[in-house]
Parts: structure tokens; C-alpha cells; sequence
């Protein structure tokens, strides 16, 4: 087990630069989550850390050596594919063993270790199988007890989740949790899913474009997003952003979103954000269970405002509402109860306790 | 009367209803259907292959002349001759040695095709391809000028190094050496491209969790492609073994088999002994030489093919 980091790490290909630059330290036994959507280069930094592809610039650091001529063989890792790379031709007991076999480990150790694995991921009755007569998610348990029987310094799991289906991802996701609180190996897992990475995650890493947009808790991540990217990419559905302006009235700040409908800020946001100058053009940033009905005991800070809804969507636990402000979609969580209807006008309540507030320009979170 | 008429036409309709069904039936049946569509295929190898094949059986039974049945007595003549038993065994040295450097060279070559990038890989590949694109027939021409006694390239370039000159069709050993040669050259380009096909057909992420593994090169090689393309280079051995087997025109246009018969394959030999001297029943009965032996082979290849076939 060991920690690893990355300074300054840069992947080019040919004139494109797919990594600009990633410094990420990871502590031992921690759960890291690389997430984005595609393309944003967190497969490349996988298989940079893997060394399955050479880095351009920079340093990755294994256990506190850097790593970044080691070939992977050499560099005591154990990877997990999006479509499990099992080898056809193997057992999965020889599957799991090719590694140990190619160390020249001792036979008797090689087999326990499998049996221990095995027993771990619950695949014992499949240990003389070949990989074509399993079902999906038996291939994910085998290409996990592969990487577990190495008893490697750093996990790595690319993608492991996306050849299942819906229900089974959930099974596995669940899987995968309990066994590294057994194992606890230093893991990087890479998912453009952003549940799970919300769920699996010690720290989740965002990525767009080739870099880090933040690095958080899953809560931090949520409640506290540094950019317009990670509101947007980290919880479902999607935070709404709302073109506002900030505007003083009679000594209380007052954020305007459109010619009808203006609030007064609570004391805590209005003193955060005095200092705004007041042409900027603002997004708040709310999320959609922040936009819930309205009823006669609202908090401190929670302002109402009537809509007509363009559509609903009932989802039995909850109803999700979407209206428009000014052109703006906008999309809100109510009470399956509270009587929303397509096209019905409705009284809503904005939690402005909950707001963002994001420079438009820039992106980032004020 | 009239009743009886009316009868019988009930009958007949009744009758005709019940063909037209069956009819209906039977070319309803996937498998019936599929026979009718193979069936101009059927009558094409009977005609090309079966018929020949039997003809070649009774043509062997025959004397000389072609007047009298002789039974097997053409074989027992042929056990008896030591020509007989040295086309057997240069037959096998030939297919068996061409064959192995045949499927070495293009499991190489494929290999360091497959690594070229993009549009390169097509221009080499297509280059390489050129030796088995030109018929044998006119390749093997210019290996003749190549191997003359007399303007020999080979030996002109050797004699700058000291080395030389080579009788390279002129004794036993180097005409071997030369007719197997030629045929590597002509064949491995067969094996490069079924070989290449197979390689491309081995995912990635494959070689990359043998790399994570542990795997050096060599092991790579050995755990992860040949298993992969286990099937692909027992059907391609199967198919140059027979075809290098049953190879004619190099060996007829380099060497027409001499020095002294040492370089007759079963082909040639046949060829020799049927056309040329004029004995079509013995000729005859040295090509049907070659079944057996090749059917041997075919036997255990296939068979593993189709037990791996099972289980990959």
C-alpha cells in the first residue's frame, strides 16, 4: 500500500494536449474518484498513473519513488478494465493467478490466495470457468479478484461499472465499496457516472478539459462547488443557473431575476456578497430541491414567487417541475402532494439560504 | 356413370389439394431450401472434384496400356521402387520445412507490420503481399535467372565476398535449399496477412492487463497472442501443408525434380511418370498418394480447431 501523487503531470498527443497539467496527492488507503465528462482526460491520467501511457511532463510518484520510466509490470499495480480484459483462453482461477504465476510465486500461496479472493468476491463456484460463461457482473468479480489476489500497492479501476446494467451497476457499486473497506488499498477509480463517484468517493477529483476543476468530499463538492462546471456536473437533476443582477434597495441587497421578481438576500448572503460591484452580470445557482412549494411557515430567508409550469414529471417519492424565468429553464422538486400539473400555475419557494452565486464571465463561485 | 365421374374428380382434387400442401411443406423447410441453394454448388464439386477423383481411382487400377485391371498392382510396383520412397520423403521435407518458415516469417513480419502507424501500415502491407499476387508461374521464371549456373545474381554478388559459386540447382542439397526458398518467398506473404488479421483482432486492453501483470514481451507473446490465435494458425498450417504438399509449378519450372529426382514432389513425380513417360495409370496412382497423408493431417488439425472452437 503507499500513497501517490502527481506534480505538474502533462500528457500531449502530437499537438493536442489531453492533460494540462494534474497535481493530485493521494494519501494511503484513500478512495479517489477521477470524474468528468468524456473526454476531459481522466482515462489518460489513469493509465499515466498505470503507465500504460507515457507522461509528456512531470512527475507520478508511487510509495514515494517516481515512477514515471517504471514500466507498469514494475510498478506493483493492479488495473481493473471498463470490459474486464479477462483472457479468454484462462480459467478464472488462471486468470486470477496469471500475475502470482508470472512472479514465480509459490503454488501453494498462489492458490490460497485465489481461494482467499474468491471467497471475498463470492466467485468460488465459478474458480474453474472459463470468462465466456459468465455473466457480466461475474467477469467484474473476476477481473477484481485478479487485482486483489496481487495484493498491489495501488488499485486502479477504469470505468469498471459501464458494461452493466442499471440495477447490477448499483450491486457492484455496493460490492466495490465493501471490499475496499476490507482490503483497503489505495484506489483510483475513474467513472464519468457521477453518482458513483459521489458514492464510492473518500475525495472525488472533477475534471474538464484536461484539468482539475476541484478536489472535494462528495459533500464539499455539493454544497460548496468552487466552479460553474462542478455545480453543474456533481448532483441530479442538475443545479439551475438563473441570469440575475445584485441591486440595492433601501439598505437591503436585493438580487433581481427578472423585471417581475426580486428578492431580498438573508443577512449572511447579503454581507458575503456586498462587496459585488452591482453591473456584473451573476448566475444564482440553486438547486433544484431548493425550489420546492410553497406553504404558510417558510424559514428566514426563503422567498416565494408564482409561475406557470410547463411541465411535470412525477417520480413518486417526489414531482419535478419545470418552468421558465425570462427564457431561463428552470427546473424545481416538490411534494408528489402539493398538486402541480403541466401547464398549471403554481406558488414556489426558492431556500435563497441554499444559493450560488457564479460570475457569468468567469464560472467561478462567488 | 355420371356419379363415378364426380367421384373420381372429387378424388383427383382431393388428391391434388394433399401434393400441393406437402409440396408447400416440404419447400418450407428451412433445410430443404437451404439444400436447394447449395445444390449448383453440389453439382459444380461433382463435377469438378468427385468425377476426376473417382476417374483417378479406376485410371490407377489400370496396366500401362490402359487395356487390362490390374487391381492394386500399380501400388505394389510403386512400394517396390526407391524413387517411389524418396518423393515420399522429399515431399514431407519440403512441405513440412516450407510450411515452418513460412508461418515463422509471417508471424514476425505480421508483427512488425502490425506496429507501423496508420498509412504506412497499408503501403507495407501491400508491398509485402506482392510476392503471392504474381502467379508462381512467371515469379519462379526470374528465381531461374536468379539460380542460373551460368548469370547467377546470387553467385555474381557472392564472389565479391569470396564465397562461391554456388550450384544452386545443381545438387541435391542446394536445389532443395532452392525450390524450398522459393516457396517461402511465395507463401509467407499468406501467412502475413492471415496472421495480421488475427493480431488486429486482439484487444488491447488484453496486452495492457498482461503489461500490469507482469508480463514481459516474450510472455505476452507466449500467454496472450498465440492462445488468441491459436485457431487462425492451425487453419493456416493446415492449408499451406496441403497446398505446399500438392505444389507443382516451382519445382517443375526450377528443377523439373532433378538432380537426379532428388527435388520430385508427389505432383511433379506425377506428372513425370503419367504425362511424360506416358504411364497415366501409374501417374495416377502416385497422386492418389498424396489423400491419405493429407487427410492425416487435416484430421488432427480440424479437430482440434473445432474442441478450441468449443470452449474460446
Amino acid at each position: 500500500m503507499a500513497d501517490v501523487s502527481l506534480r505538474k503531470v502533462i500528457k500531449r498527443y502530437d499537438d493536442v494536449e489531453a492533460v494540462r497539467g494534474i497535481d493530485l496527492d493521494i494519501a494511503d488507503h484513500e478512495f479517489i474518484v477521477l470524474v468528468g465528462p468524456s473526454g476531459c482526460g481522466k482515462s489518460t491520467t489513469l493509465r499515466m498513473i498505470a503507465g500504460l501511457e507515457d507522461i509528456s511532463d512531470g512527475d507520478i510518484m508511487i510509495g514515494g519513488d517516481v515512477v514515471n520510466d517504471v514500466p507498469p509490470k514494475d510498478r506493483d499495480i493492479a488495473m481493473v478494465f471498463q470490459n474486464y480484459a479477462l483472457y479468454p483462453h484462462m480459467t478464472v482461477a488462471e486468470n486470477m493467478s496469471f500475475g502470482l504465476r508470472l512472479k514465480h510465486y509459490p503454488k501453494a500461496e498462489i492458490k490460497a490466495r485465489v481461494t482467499e479472493a474468491a471467497r471475498l468476491l463470492d466467485i468460488t463456484d465459478l474458480i474453474d470457468r472459463k470468462p465466456k460463461q459468465l455473466s457480466g457482473g461475474q467477469r467484474q468479480r473476476v477481473a477484481m479478484g485478479r487485482a486483489i489476489v496481487r495484493n498491489p500497492k495501488v488499485f486502479l479501476f477504469d470505468e469498471p461499472l459501464s458494461n452493466l446494467d442499471a440495477k447490477l451497476r448499483v450491486q457492484m457499486r455496493i460490492e466495490i465499496k465493501k471490499v475496499h473497506q476490507k482490503v483497503r488499498t489505495t484506489t483510483v477509480y475513474v467513472t464519468h457516472d457521477q453518482v458513483e463517484a459521489m458514492t464510492l468517493a473518500d475525495r472525488v477529483v472533477v475534471m474538464n478539459k484536461g484539468r482539475i476543476e476541484q478536489i472535494g468530499t462528495p459533500n464539499e463538492l455539493y454544497h460548496k462547488p468552487a466552479t460553474r462546471f462542478v455545480a453543474g456536473f456533481i448532483g441530479s437533476p442538475a443545479m439551475n443557473f438563473i441570469p440575475c443582477r445584485l441591486e440595492d434597495a433601501g439598505g437591503t441587497l436585493r438580487i433581481r431575476l427578472t423585471d417581475r421578481i426580486a428578492f431580498a438576500l438573508p443577512p449572511a448572503r447579503a454581507a458575503r456578497y456586498n462587496a459585488l460591484p452591482r453591473s456584473d452580470r451573476l448566475l444564482l445557482g440553486i438547486r433544484p430541491e431548493h425550489l420546492s412549494e410553497s406553504h404558510p411557515h417558510l424559514e428566514p430567508g426563503v422567498e416565494t414567487f408564482d409561475t406557470v409550469l410547463d411541465v411535470t414529471e412525477p417520480m413518486g417519492m417526489e414531482t419535478l417541475v419545470y418552468f421558465g424565468l425570462d427564457g431561463t429553464p428552470v427546473c424545481g422538486r416538490v411534494n408528489p402532494n402539493a398538486g402541480a400539473k403541466d401547464g398549471a400555475p403554481m406558488r414556489l419557494a426558492m431556500d435563497l439560504n441554499n444559493m450560488h452565486l457564479l460570475n457569468e464571465e468567469t464560472g467561478v463561485v462567488l | 356413370m355420371a356419379d363415378v365421374v364426380v367421384e373420381q374428380g372429387r378424388i383427383a382434387r382431393a388428391t391434388g389439394a394433399r401434393k400441393g400442401s406437402s409440396l408447400r411443406n416440404t419447400l418450407g423447410r428451412k433445410s430443404t431450401v437451404a439444400f436447394l441453394l447449395t445444390l449448383p454448388l453440389i453439382l459444380l464439386i461433382a463435377l469438378l472434384v468427385l468425377y476426376p477423383a473417382f476417374f483417378s481411382l479406376y485410371l490407377a487400377t489400370l496396366n500401362k496400356a490402359m487395356t487390362k485391371f490390374v487391381g492394386l498392382g500399380n501400388f505394389t510396383f510403386l512400394f517396390k521402387r526407391e524413387t517411389f520412397w524418396m518423393v515420399v520423403k522429399q515431399s514431407c521435407i519440403f512441405a513440412i520445412t516450407a510450411v515452418i518458415f513460412k508461418a515463422l516469417i509471417g508471424f514476425i513480419v505480421a508483427h512488425f507490420v502490425h506496429n507501423i502507424p496508420g498509412k504506412k501500415q497499408r503501403k507495407w502491407r501491400g508491398m509485402l503481399l506482392v510476392p503471392w499476387v504474381i502467379p508462381p508461374a512467371m515469379s519462379t521464371l526470374a528465381w531461374l535467372w536468379l539460380f542460373d549456373p551460368s548469370y547467377s545474381a546470387f553467385n555474381y554478388t557472392l564472389s565479391y565476398f569470396g564465397v562461391g559459386p554456388i550450384p544452386w540447382l545443381g545438387e541435391t542439397f542446394w536445389a532443395r535449399f532452392s525450390v524450398i526458398l522459393v516457396n517461402v518467398w511465395y507463401g509467407a506473404p499468406f501467412f502475413l496477412i492471415m496472421y495480421l488479421a488475427a493480431l488486429k483482432s486482439v484487444p488491447d486492453q488484453l496486452y495492457e492487463a498482461a503489461a500490469i501483470d507482469g508480463a514481459n514481451w516474450w510472455q505476452k507473446i507466449w500467454y496472450v497472442t498465440l492462445p488468441m490465435m491459436r485457431n487462425i494458425i492451425a487453419i493456416t498450417t493446415l492449408f499451406s501443408l496441403i497446398v505446399t504438399f500438392a505444389n507443382f509449378d516451382i519445382v517443375r519450372i526450377l528443377t523439373s525434380g532433378g538432380p537426379l529426382d532428388t527435388t520430385h514432389l508427389f505432383a511433379t513425380w506425377a506428372f513425370q511418370v503419367g504425362i511424360q513417360s506416358s504411364d497415366i495409370p501409374l501417374g495416377a496412382c502416385v497422386s492418389l498418394f498424396m489423400v491419405p497423408i493429407l487427410a492425416v493431417a487435416a484430421i488432427f488439425i480440424l479437430r482440434d480447431v473445432s474442441k478450441r472452437g468449443n470452449e474460446a
